[in-house]
């Protein structure tokens, strides 16, 4: 029944041919080709990174490719504007939502159609189209009151009302429970049912398998590979998409650890916001020389897990946090590097380092004690130099020396040094955030590296990432976060895949499948 | 209290709001498009002194105000220029503001020092309009009824029509809004330039309803507490409503505890003179207290807007 | 052909510098055009306030009289704007600086010592930081904003000015005009120049613009500062408290705002009188901005904007320009200055608009950042 409505005779409802897109220090598309079928549901797989967003957008009209044509029902599409778009009848539901706060559902979805409505009758076709797909959903209701299920539901809404004959779902399910996945995969069958195309984006192959008819398989920017998901095996897929020679990581698997290096007991913290999430009672022991994983979907309260142990979110007992026997609960986080705890946050921009200071300036942020770039309340210009040489030496940081401006490197690039930054003060504990998030394959890689010999050297590493396949090719011990709250920590090796499966919120619905999934990674790491 | 008196002070209080009024309103409008313009000073300076010359030059003051209105709008389109087309700093743009208005109302209004000027008085006919009880309500200059007016407009404006939607939407998330496909930049020009000329009535309203002639810098920081208002009325037109008049009260009180008698007539004149910039500071302390961090602001408030970053 | 915008990789260090005179120059030009337009002799009121300042050497000594203040003020305001606080009530801190410092004068006036002198510094100090008390608290407990408040505050400040000395410090032989007594010897600044009415005053201009220098680029407070003004999220990251940093910078600014007042009372003045407030501290925002929030460029900052003052008043009385016009000049400044900062942050380039090749061009404005792209 979910056959696509096609004939041989109607041109493709979306064509791509050969469309390249450039951002400095980056080819995000490289001659992207492929054909979505009116009434096909059609998979955009790839890793992060791979330009799945970028093509879309360009298709969207966010953006132009540099070069490559596009067709839509045949004709040449000339896309300036998302407006051009809808007009066509291309809709999209972003991975971030473009929703305002402040605002109602009903005036959210107001401002997305091109066409203008009294709110009365708006009202009604919302209800309409609600009842149609057996959606809910209060158009009365303030945005920033909602669930993010729901506020995904207004951006289908706003697609839905326009008619759409392509409909570009991005990563749709990332933060919905596994209900509402189905519910959602029961609205895009029955659009496909009636007509209208779908490019549905993810990384997710066994949603894919269940819901589409064709796969285009991204990696690095380029198409690798096409495919009838429904024929395939999910490990010939994500050989597709992850590659080889990616997870190059060395590890002695049989090592003993050392010492405890730190120990978190029942650390908590507060909600900064309304928004925000905060951790509840946490507790672990990571030993020297081991690597310790913490695995979660985004938003469960891993922000604030670095930011309370960084001492960034001020604590309320010295006892939570033990630093190699020592209480670092109440210490600032100086006191804290000072004692030997370093971290990295997930955000490099403003976060980890500021955008306008040259790299010897950043060195300051958080070497200036272990390091000796500053002393006695003066700052030490020629050392922070100096240090900040060493980190572009020996972690490879392109950049023009020292002196060079941080916004002014590539993302992957100021991670390297960033990390380097850290490393080479040789913490006893450090905690780093998506060390590897939006970075090339290459930097990855020499992050990882850099992260393994200083376990190696007898530091003890705490790993947050949501990067399962960086999470177990490095990780000793692994326990999952769920809203704020930590599992029992376990060896990864005695872990049950169906069980981290089942803790990061189920999101992969069947275990089973989590657990081939993740054969294939190990399959790649040997 | 008799029964005169009271109608003296209620008239002497819709004197002092509505300047307040009119600035804030179209600074709740700027405001609401994501755009901090602190040069509602200067903007009403400029729109007082335009008003009192065009009044002077051709006797009606009806053009004066609509010269004041072009007048702010002409000053707040530098700040505009600046800020929403250069992206520079909007705090310091909208202090340069200010100073320029300082400075053009002063040099402007030079010539127009202890020149008399008629009052812009109520359209009502006589009979009603002085009134010794009816005054209360048709004993107005047109500018205040057009000031509630102009808050009934402001409100519909904002929450019930189309383009009050987009300059929402542009000043809670500016890239949702270029991104859906509305012009970002356009919209906050077309609300600086409303305030502007809200801004620049209000500074009319001196001249031409409170007090007959060119003083220079008669505003004495109306605008800033205009500022101040907005965040106190929570973005709302009719808080702000509200909120006008009980700064206008704050502002008159010395003549009510003068006339009241009792011990506050004892206090030094200089502490009355302070009590609106006091009331300000209480106002937002209480707002703060209250409030937790402003979250009904307009989220991209004061935040230049560079899509090409 | 047209004209496009283009985001440099780096603030251009070239055009940070050229900037403020380019702002300059076009102030000149601009403003003897609009002076002439609005009837005016606008070429020689630009003359009379730019050159004349400069190259009558009677006129120096004023120069170095105004400057003193507005460099001290200025310093501070950079330090603050540095740390993103916007303290614009530094009049009104200047006022209370100059109020305690006179309440130490009236005090001490029967009394004699080299000790009176730096009293009424230290008291002009902490009358400044007195008057930032208020919103430095509001800010950091209850997240006020200190723009409204500080400012509300310089009003506060003048009716107090005047509730003083119109009453209580009322000089019982003044015949009634509203002034305090005059000062006594040791209450005055000395002269540093025999001969002139350059004081005391310019010599603590220049040694805080030299130790604000230091401080910023050599010692952690400056780093600090820096850090909190322009990434909130990595100073905390970088162990640096938001809070203390808005108490050490308003109050610093704040302190040198009050010492300017106090400069200002026991040398030019001499004695505390209603027309103390000049707009030294609306002025002197001005300066920081020229300046570029850098103690050294405040330095050159100030001496452009004393001119304008000095060039100001020889206007007034060589060709009749009303003084309120140094207040447009200034604003021009201003205004110049902040919308050329665009071209130390984008490189301007022309592109041609001859019909494009096949593919419809890269949309500039709607490039996102590498990072993006997923």
């Amino acid at each position: 029944m979910n056959e696509p409505i096609t004939s041989d005779a109607a041109p493709p409802r979306l064509e791509l041919q050969g469309i390249t897109k450039q951002f400095p220090g980056v080819l995000a598309n490289d001659r992207v080709t492929f054909a979505v079928k009116p009434g096909e549901i059609h998979a955009l797989l790839g890793e992060n990174g791979a330009g799945k967003s970028t093509l879309v957008k360009m298709i969207y009209g966010i953006m132009a490719p540099d070069s490559g044509a596009m067709r839509f029902d045949g004709e040449v599409m000339e896309n300036t504007s998302p407006r051009a778009a809808r007009r066509r009848g291309i809709g999209m539901v972003f991975q971030h939502f473009s929703l305002f706060e402040a605002l109602s559902v009903l005036e959210n979805i107001a401002l997305g159609l091109d066409e203008k409505l009294s709110h009365q009758r708006l009202e009604a076709r919302i209800r309409e189209v609600l009842d149609q797909y057996g959606l809910t959903l209060d158009p009365h209701r303030i945005v920033s009151t909602l669930s993010v299920g729901e506020r995904q539901r207004i951006e289908i809404v706003r697609a839905l009302l326009l008619n759409p004959r392509l409909l570009i779902m991005d990563e749709p399910t990332s933060v919905l429970t596994p209900q509402e996945v189905e519910a959602l995969f029961e609205v895009l069958r029955q659009l496909a049912a009636e007509g209208c195309s779908i490019l549905y984006i993810s990384h997710k192959l066994d949603e894919i398998k269940a819901l589409c008819q064709t796969a285009t398989i991204l990696r690095g920017g380029q198409v690798v590979g096409e495919c009838d998901p429904r024929q395939e095996t999910k490990r010939s897929m994500a050989e597709k998409m992850i590659g080889a020679g990616l997870r190059d990581v060395d590890k002695d698997r049989n090592r003993s650890f050392g010492e405890p290096r730190l120990v978190v007991k029942g650390l908590s913290t507060r909600a900064e916001d309304e928004f925000g999430v905060a951790i509840t009672d946490i507790g672990f022991t990571v030993r020297a020389g081991e690597f310790f994983g913490v695995a979660g979907v985004a938003g469960n309260g891993q922000n604030a897990l670095v930011e309370a142990l960084s001492g960034e979110v001020a604590g309320t007992s010295a006892e939570a946090i033990m630093l190699n026997g020592e209480p670092i609960g109440l210490l600032s986080p100086s006191a804290r590097r000072r004692a030997g705890l370093c971290t990295v946050p997930e955000e490099r921009n403003g976060h980890a380092a500021i955008s306008d200071f040259t790299l010897s300036d950043n060195t300051v942020l958080t070497a200036r004690d272990r390091m000796h770039l500053a002393g006695g309340g003066l700052l030490r210009p020629a050392a922070a130099r100096d240090y900040a040489a060493r980190v572009i030496g020996e972690f490879s940081v392109k950049a023009l020396g020292p002196g060079a401006v941080a916004g002014a490197l590539s993302g992957g690039n100021l991670q390297k040094f960033i990390m380097g930054r850290e490393i080479l003060q040789r913490p006893d504990v450090l905690v780093v955030s998506q060390p590897t998030w939006g970075v090339d394959a290459g930097a990855a890689a020499a992050i990882h590296r850099a992260l393994v010999e200083l376990a190696a050297a007898g530091s003890a590493v705490v790993l947050i990432s949501q990067d399962l396949d960086e999470l177990l090719a490095l990780s000793d011990t692994l326990a999952v976060i769920n809203l704020g709250r930590l599992s029992d920590p376990r060896p990864v090796s005695e872990f049950s895949i169906e069980e981290i499966g089942l803790l990061m919120g189920g999101v992969h619905g069947d275990p089973e499948a989590t657990r081939e999934m993740t054969e294939v990674l190990h399959a790649h790491q040997a | 209290m008799s029964i005169e008196l009271t109608i003296a002070i209620i008239i002497t209080l819709v004197g002092a709001s509505t300047p307040i009024l009119f600035a804030a309103l179209g600074e709740l409008v700027v405001e609401k498009s994501g755009v901090l313009n602190l040069g509602v000073e200067g903007m009403m300076l400029t729109g007082a002194v335009v008003g009192f010359a065009v009044t002077f030059e051709t006797g009606s003051p009806w053009l004066g105000v609509v010269a004041a209105a072009f007048a702010g709008a002409a000053a707040s389109m530098i700040f505009a220029v600046v800020t929403l087309t250069l992206s520079a700093n909007q705090v310091a743009t909208g202090l340069a503001l200010t100073i320029f208005g300082t400075g053009f109302s002063a040099l402007f209004g030079k010539a127009y020092t202890g020149k008399p000027l008629a009052l812009f008085r109520s359209v009502f006919p006589p009979e009603l309009a002085t009134h010794p009880y009816l005054k209360v309500i048709f004993g107005y200059s047109p500018l205040v009824y057009f000031s509630f007016i102009m808050v009934v407009a402001v409100w519909w404006l904002l929450r019930r029509t189309r383009p009050g939607l987009i300059l929402r939407a542009v000043g809670e998330n500016d890239l949702s809004a270029h991104s859906i496909g509305y012009p970002v930049i356009a919209v906050r020009y077309a609300a600086v330039a409303f305030g502007g000329a809200m801004a620049g009535i209000g500074g009319a309203c001196f001249p031409l309803v409170l007090t007959p002639q060119w003083v220079e810098g008669l505003t004495a920081g109306r605008g800033w507490i205009a500022l101040a208002l907005v965040v106190f009325a929570a973005w709302r037109p009719y808080r702000l409503l509200a909120g006008a008049y009980l700064f206008g009260l704050v502002g008159t009180m010395e003549l009510y505890a003068k006339a009241a008698g009792g011990p506050f007539r004892i206090l030094p004149s200089e502490l009355w003179a302070s009590m609106p910039y006091l009331a300000t500071i209480l106002v937002l302390v209480l707002i703060s207290i209250r409030r937790n961090s402003n979250t009904s602001a307009p989220a991209c408030l004061g935040k230049p807007f560079v899509p090409t970053s | 052909m047209l004209i496009k915008l283009e985001k440099r990789p780096t603030p251009s260090r070239r055009m940070l510098y050229i900037t403020p005179v380019l702002a300059v120059i076009v102030t000149m030009a601009l403003g003897a055009i609009i002076f002439s337009l609005i009837g005016f002799d606008g070429l020689r009121a630009v003359r009379e306030i730019f050159l004349t300042p400069l190259l009558n050497p009677l006129k120096w000594q004023d120069l170095a009289v105004k400057a003193s203040p507005l460099i001290i003020i200025a310093v501070g305001l950079s330090i603050g704007y540095r740390g993103n606080v916007w303290n614009i009530g530094a009049e009104g801190q200047y006022v209370l600086g100059g109020l305690a410092a006179t309440g130490v004068a009236l005090w001490t006036h029967q009394m004699s010592g080299p000790w009176i002198l730096p009293l009424m510094g230290l008291a002009g100090i902490l009358g400044g930081m007195a008057w930032a008390v208020i919103p430095a608290f509001l800010r950091t407990r209850y997240k006020v904003n200190e723009i409204l408040t500080t400012l509300m505050l310089t009003y506060v400040s003048v009716y107090l000015l005047n509730f003083l000395v119109f009453g209580p410090w009322k000089s019982p032989t003044s015949f009634g005009q509203p002034q305090t007594v005059r000062f006594s010897a040791d209450q005055s600044l000395p002269d540093i120049i025999p001969g002139t009415i350059v004081h005391g005053g310019t010599l603590v201009a220049v040694v805080v613009a030299v130790l604000a220098w230091f401080v910023m680029s050599r010692t952690i407070f400056g780093y600090q500062v820096k850090t909190v003004g322009t990434a909130p999220a990595a100073a905390r990251y970088g162990g640096f408290s938001g809070n203390r940093t808005i108490w050490l910078v308003l109050m610093t600014s704040a302190g040198l705002a009050g010492l300017a007042g106090m400069l200002e009372v026991s040398g030019p003045y001499g004695r505390m009188v209603p027309q103390f407030p000049v707009n030294y501290g609306f002025t002197a925002i001005i300066v920081a901005f020229l300046g570029r929030l850098h103690p050294i460029g405040i330095v050159f900052a100030g001496l452009v904007l004393s001119i304008v003052v000095v060039g100001g008043e020889v206007a007034q009385t060589t060709i009749g320009l009303p003084f309120p016009a140094v207040g447009i000049f200034q604003s021009m400044m201003l205004f110049f200055l902040l919308a050329s900062d665009v071209l130390v942050r984008y490189r301007v380039r022309r592109v041609n608009t001859s019909p494009p090749a096949a593919p419809a061009p890269a949309r500039t404005e709607a490039a996102p950042d590498a990072g993006a792209a997923s």
